[in-house]
């Protein structure tokens, strides 16, 4: 076994025992921290595929921006100390019925790969190379250009919807 | 992979930490022999020579205090808060270069630990990581005093951090690289991009003050109102660690300050003599450092609201205004080579306006 | 290509271990004599009244939104700035009209009062 292998499959205990500590954590705030060290591993998993700025970016986003706000939803809302509420009747075999899908399509979507295509590429010295991140940052500016565009449209759709939520209109009490 | 690289993997990573460490406890003893000086006083002088064994009185008093875990406080992430927050300070240093690669026997080595392509995006990751400690010590001391000081510490830092990005955007488009050797390359021949851009150079100052909450943003520790913050209920070495990590970061956003914008490890015969570029960051950082205690020594401290309206108000879209005329500039540049100079001109225009609204809007509330 | 994110892997060990000796160091000498008091909630001498967590104001999450977006915004900016050479003068309109866009976000967040911390 390579040591990537070992790193990748060790790594992947982590990110499981991690998810399954976030969904069965009492405090809301244990779970977030479980879901960061998720995320995290996720990071690596990138970094063993030779992608570093994805890593980067998701440890930037993931881990610190989006993490941060959901500890500030908590604590917001006071949820580390809430009782469990009630819970939807049709929750549970809605939930099972939705994982095995996930799962389905999942296994389909590795032995439905074309075999020419199916040889894991091994990552080189190449991708911590300056180039690697040129053409990276080429591809997204050129190829990729619209969805690139559409995104900030979602940023902003985002941005006057959270003002929305939580801004008062003037006047209005506190 | 044989034993001599884990050998040097260990070294480089231990010669980090304790270089670190021991800049941690002289930081210490500089800071207040300098902030001495400015109040007309001397300053700890009794252990050793001008004081210089007070650090080490500082370390040994401490390990010797009582630790208090308060009864209601979350114990795990009470332990760990100051760990998470010691740490970052460490592995933020890790893609900084110290000076250009030297040969040892028949091996290459780099003073740095990690040469990653996207240094500067792993600078910004380890800075978003770091408000985990900070914001988890106030929370799990169920104290309402440091509740309010992690939580006002948390959405300063963020808020800064914004402006940090951009600011080390105008490093990467002068530099034309993510990589934070070749950023520092790209400002040889005494071409410091503080030059091209002091502007940038300022803005990035102002937000890691910010991030490491230094005077005059020092707001989670504000004494008089919210007692120590995010560490009221620290004692012992977990106290310890949080001050340790403080000012492991002053130290290591100089050093990004000095890589990005000062020319790094650059100056006279490094190439001859690759070990004198830890030497002139040694320099670089303890002038930046000075400034910085300078700063503490005369400016008072920023009201919260005044302190988050200027980072999301001033700096932020005068940060993106910053980034838009290099580009400009950059591509003026290759028109006509000394179209460059347009940058910071206009930079500078663009700084003296957003102080003129600052000015006015003072003005307008001191009336008001 | 993984030798570099070792090295830093190595350095998150060593970091690590150093912080555990200190909190050791400080945990093997330091005194132990627990008190009620000493174990209170520390509130310069006044009776703590409540819990010490409570719900915050709706304003850290709407500073939180906003800066997970300008942070993406940021992001984006990283591949940009080292490419923008390549892509002239076109890149640069690209990223006007990004930025533009959120822009408009901004200036919204400003009238409706989004930035004021009062």
């Amino acid at each position: 076994m390579s040591p990537e292998l070992i790193l990748f499959l060790v790594l992947s205990l982590v990110a499981i025992a991690a998810a399954i500590g976030m969904l069965i954590s009492p405090n809301p705030v244990y779970s977030a921290l479980f879901l960061v060290i998720n995320f995290s591993t996720v990071a690596v998993f990138y970094l063993i595929l030779g992608a570093p700025f994805i890593a980067m970016a998701q440890i930037t986003i993931y881990a610190g921006a989006i993490m941060v706000l959901f500890l500030f939803v908590i604590m917001l809302l006071g949820a580390e100390k809430l009782a469990p509420g009630k819970v939807l009747p049709y929750q549970k075999p809605l939930a099972i019925g939705l994982a095995i899908v996930l799962m389905v399509e999942s296994v389909y979507a590795v032995l439905a790969r074309n075999p020419s295509d199916a040889e894991i590429i091994v990552p080189t010295e190449a991708a911590n190379s300056i180039d690697a991140m040129r053409d990276l940052g080429i591809m997204l500016f050129s190829d990729y250009l619209l969805p690139f565009e559409v995104t900030s449209i979602l940023l902003l759709v985002a941005m006057i919807g959270a003002i929305v939520l939580t801004k008062r209109a003037k006047g209005e009490q506190e | 992979m044989d034993w001599t690289l884990w050998l040097e993997l260990v070294i480089k990573a231990l010669v980090l930490i304790f270089a670190l460490l021991g800049g941690f406890a002289y930081l210490t003893w500089y800071e207040r022999r300098l902030l001495a000086r400015f109040q007309s006083r001397l300053g700890p002088n009794r252990a050793g020579p001008f004081g210089l064994l007070q650090p080490i009185a500082d370390a040994v008093k401490l390990i010797f205090k009582e630790e208090l875990t308060p009864a209601k406080a979350y114990k795990l992430v009470f332990f760990l808060a100051p760990i998470m927050t010691l740490v970052p300070s460490v592995i933020i240093a890790a893609v900084i270069p110290w000076g250009p690669p030297f040969q040892l026997g028949d091996r290459i080595v780099t003073q740095s630990i990690a040469d990653i392509n996207v240094g500067v995006l792993f600078l910004m990751s380890i800075a978003s990581i770091a408000v985990y400690g900070i914001v988890l010590a106030g929370w799990s001391s169920n104290n309402k005093y440091a509740m309010l000081g992690g939580l006002r510490s948390a959405a300063q830092m963020i808020s800064y951090e914004l402006t940090l990005g951009l600011a080390f955007v105008v490093a990467i488009l002068l530099g034309n690289s993510m990589n934070l050797t070749d950023i520092v390359e790209a400002q040889r021949d005494g071409r410091w991009f503080v030059l091209v851009q002091p502007v940038g150079a300022l803005i990035l100052w102002i937000a890691t003050l910010a991030e490491v909450n230094r005077h005059p943003f020092d707001m989670p520790e504000a004494e008089q109102e919210l007692t120590a913050g995010y560490h009221t209920e620290y004692s012992g070495m977990k106290f310890a660690l949080f001050f340790m990590a403080e000012y492991q970061k002053m130290i290591v956003v100089s050093a990004i300050l000095a890589t990005l914008f000062f020319g790094g490890y650059l100056g006279p015969w490094v190439d001859r003599w690759p070990l004198l570029g830890p030497v002139y960051m040694f320099l670089k950082i303890v002038i930046l450092l000075f400034i910085m205690i300078w700063v503490r020594a005369t400016w008072p401290r920023i009201r919260y609201d005044r302190l988050m309206a200027f980072g999301w108000k001033v700096l932020l879209p005068l940060a993106l205004a910053v980034v838009m005329i290099t580009a400009v500039g950059i591509l003026l540049a290759e028109i006509n080579p000394w179209m460059i100079w347009l940058i910071p001109i206009f930079s500078l225009i663009a700084g003296a306006f957003a102080s003129l609204m600052i000015d006015r809007s003072l003005r307008r509330k001191a009336y008001a | 290509m993984l030798l570099e994110y070792l090295a830093i892997a190595v350095l998150i060990v060593l970091a690590t271990v150093v912080a555990l000796i200190a909190i050791g160091l400080g945990g093997l000498f330091g005194p132990k004599k627990k008190t009620v008091n000493k174990s209170m909630p520390y509130e310069s001498g006044m009776m703590p009244i409540g819990p010490g967590t409570r719900r915050m104001p709706v304003r850290y999450y709407l500073i939180g939104v906003l800066f997970i977006l300008f942070d993406i915004e940021v992001v984006f900016f990283l591949p940009w700035a080292i490419v923008f050479r390549q892509l002239g003068w076109f890149g640069l309109i690209e990223m006007v009209v990004f930025v533009a866009i959120l822009l408009v976000g901004y200036v919204y967040a400003w009238k409706k009062g989004a930035l004021e911390w009062e």
